[in-house]
């Protein structure tokens, strides 16, 4: 084996973020600093964790139309995992805005906070590539490791504790089965290379319990109904720079690990797990949509919300046509934009007590819009969007979607979807209501005041939410170009 | 007289389950944990044994348990490191007593 054979080049976006993080992690340990001057090194931190991820982005941008297949074939890069990077990429820099200052009001160590949140992002483009047993357990390992303990990050507060003891426990638990399945399919195949798999998978007892339990782990990390259990929690409890990245990361990255194992791994006709995941999807929106509706905190209900979504984002696997992943893809550029949006007006209503549980209770947000019209216009545009009302760009991901679910001959699943945009339609509403019909008292609270840093963050996902509804016909044939040029 | 490859892919199924039982059962965090690690050391049994059965003269099988012995050290660390620090603030790691998160 040669080194130089490994064709490095093709994870050049992988190995900056990693390099990034391992600067961060660095100035950890290098000098003492007064208080003042930590705030002033967390910026600086923040400021080279973005140049990081630009940097990351622009080299992905670069690979857009190289396909590759490279260190043995244990990762691939082609026109999905680009995507995929584009889409955790945008999420970490969201998220790192937000945390420009949330962070600082309850710890000064930024150094490990943007390293792990650099970790993650790396393990979650690690994922969307692999197509090897052990490297995709192994970069699946490191985005949830690192996501435990950034849940946690606010230790002091009981609820982030909380949170964080209970995304491990559960996550340890599913990545019990992922390993369990791979190690099955390993045994029956003799490999763990997905083209091997498919190749020589007996088909037999052992395929299917592989099989079985690697959709079990998988549905844990997308929170997939019944495996959601943590999630709720977990979103609530974790600071929301981080709930924000999480919900969008590793459900994309999840979603498209999930993909290529069942297009490059599974030899057994596609229709025999797309009945697996109908059902999943179908459970999935359902529960979440429905458990959505008596939530009052502002946090939970999107944490449910966000449940529903990889609901609605599964039809996208459960048609496994190139018109499935076109619309999936579209649909998690939309929600990046919209959701962590959404978190982002959420971090604002909380108030400073973190002894309080219920920090962006629905109360908060009351009368909104005659103290922060553009705040709460801001949260309307994301709450329609997810909603799914046109002309944003939850609307076209949405009718892209159950376009592609009738394409493959899924109606009742188009059908089952489209009702339950319209029970999500009236929690969403709950909100705007809130902000825009109720005269605002005591409980009402903003924090003030607004930091740039979160402005931007906002003032972005406005315009992606905004731009790719408008312009959703363009952006999603050039989406459509490239991904047909994956190999079905 | 050899041993055959089911008795091992029992031996370990059996622990898997037993790791199982643990982690629904127990409501002591630690306890929990002990179950997980039971889960994936059973899963290394398993890689170990198809290594040794089935494909000898590939080392894959066993990078992936070294691998798998590796990620489960990390885990420990980690989440040894949160029931510390949840229980200096609760003074119990009883997970039924966390229940500040619901609905």
């Amino acid at each position: 084996m040669n080194l130089s054979s490994l064709n490095w080049n093709s994870l050049l976006p992988e190995l900056v973020i990693v390099a990034t993080s391992l600067i961060v992690l660095i100035t950890a340990v290098v000098g003492k600093v007064s208080r003042v001057d930590r705030i002033a090194r967390g910026h600086a931190l923040a400021v080279v964790t973005l140049i990081g991820l630009l940097i990351a982005a622009g080299l992905t941008i670069m690979q857009l139309s190289q396909p590759a297949s490279d260190f043995m074939g244990m990762v691939q890069s082609d026109a999905l995992s680009h995507y995929l990077n584009l889409v955790i990429l945008l999420a970490a820099a969201l998220a790192v805005l937000l945390a420009w200052d949330y962070l600082g009001r309850f710890t000064y160590s930024f150094s490990e906070f943007y390293s792990l949140l650099l970790l993650a992002v790396a393990g979650m483009m690690f994922l969307g590539k692999s197509t090897e047993l052990i490297t995709l357990f192994v970069s699946l390992e490191i985005l949830s490791i690192s996501l435990y303990i950034l849940t946690g990050f606010n230790r002091h507060q009981l609820a982030s504790a909380e949170a964080s003891l209970k995304y491990f426990l559960l996550g340890a638990f599913a990545s019990g089965f992922i390993v369990y399945g791979a190690a099955l399919l390993y045994g029956d195949t003799g490999s763990t290379w997905f083209s091997d798999i498919a190749a020589n998978a007996s088909g037999g007892f052992l395929t299917l319990a592989g099989f079985a339990l690697l959709l079990v782990g998988f549905a844990f990390k997308i929170a997939a109904v019944p495996f959601h259990m943590w999630t709720p929690d977990a979103y609530q409890g974790a600071p929301t720079p981080v709930t924000a990245f999480m919900s969008v990361g590793t459900k994309a990255a999840a979603l498209v690990a999930l993909f290529r194992v069942l297009q490059s791994a599974v030899s057994a006709p596609y229709e025999t797990w797309a009945w697996a995941l109908a059902i999943l999807s179908l459970l999935t929106m359902t529960v979440g949509n429905v458990a959505a509706l008596r939530q009052t905190s502002i946090k939970r209900l999107l944490a449910y919300s966000s449940i529903a979504q990889a609901g609605y984002m599964l039809i996208g696997l459960v048609a496994g046509t190139v018109l499935g992943l076109q619309a999936m893809l579209f649909y998690l550029f939309a929600y990046a934009f919209m959701n962590i949006g959404a978190f982002a007006c959420a971090s604002l209503l909380e108030s400073d007590d973190w002894s309080e549980l219920q920090d962006a209770s629905m109360a908060n947000a009351r009368g909104l819009f005659s103290r922060q019209p553009l705040l709460a216009t801001a949260l309307a545009i994301f709450m329609f969007s997810l909603a799914g009302i046109p002309p944003l760009a939850g609307f076209f991901g949405k009718l892209y979607l159950f376009d592609a679910a009738i394409d493959a001959g899924w109606l009742w699943l188009a059908l089952v979807a489209v009702i339950n945009s319209v029970i999500s339609a009236y929690y969403y509403m709950r909100v705007v209501v809130v902000m825009f019909m109720e005269a605002p008292d005591e409980s009402t609270r903003v924090r003030l005041p607004i930091p740039d840093s979160a402005i931007l963050a906002i003032v972005i996902a406005v315009l992606g939410a905004l731009l790719l509804g408008i312009l959703a016909g363009p952006s999603f044939a050039s989406l459509g170009q490239a991904v047909v040029a994956w190999r079905f | 007289m050899t041993i055959p490859l089911t008795w091992y892919l029992i031996l370990s199924a059996a622990l898997f389950a037993i790791g199982l039982f643990g982690v629904l059962a127990r409501r002591n965090a630690i306890a929990i944990l002990i179950g997980v690690e039971l889960m994936l050391n059973a899963v290394n049994v398993n890689i170990l044994a198809f290594w040794r059965y089935i494909r000898p003269d590939d080392p894959s099988g066993q990078v992936f348990a070294i691998i798998v012995l590796t990620v489960a050290a990390a885990e420990a660390a980690v989440g040894l490191a949160l029931f510390i620090s949840i229980y200096r603030t609760r003074r119990s790691i009883n997970v039924d007593h966390l229940d500040a998160l619901k609905g």
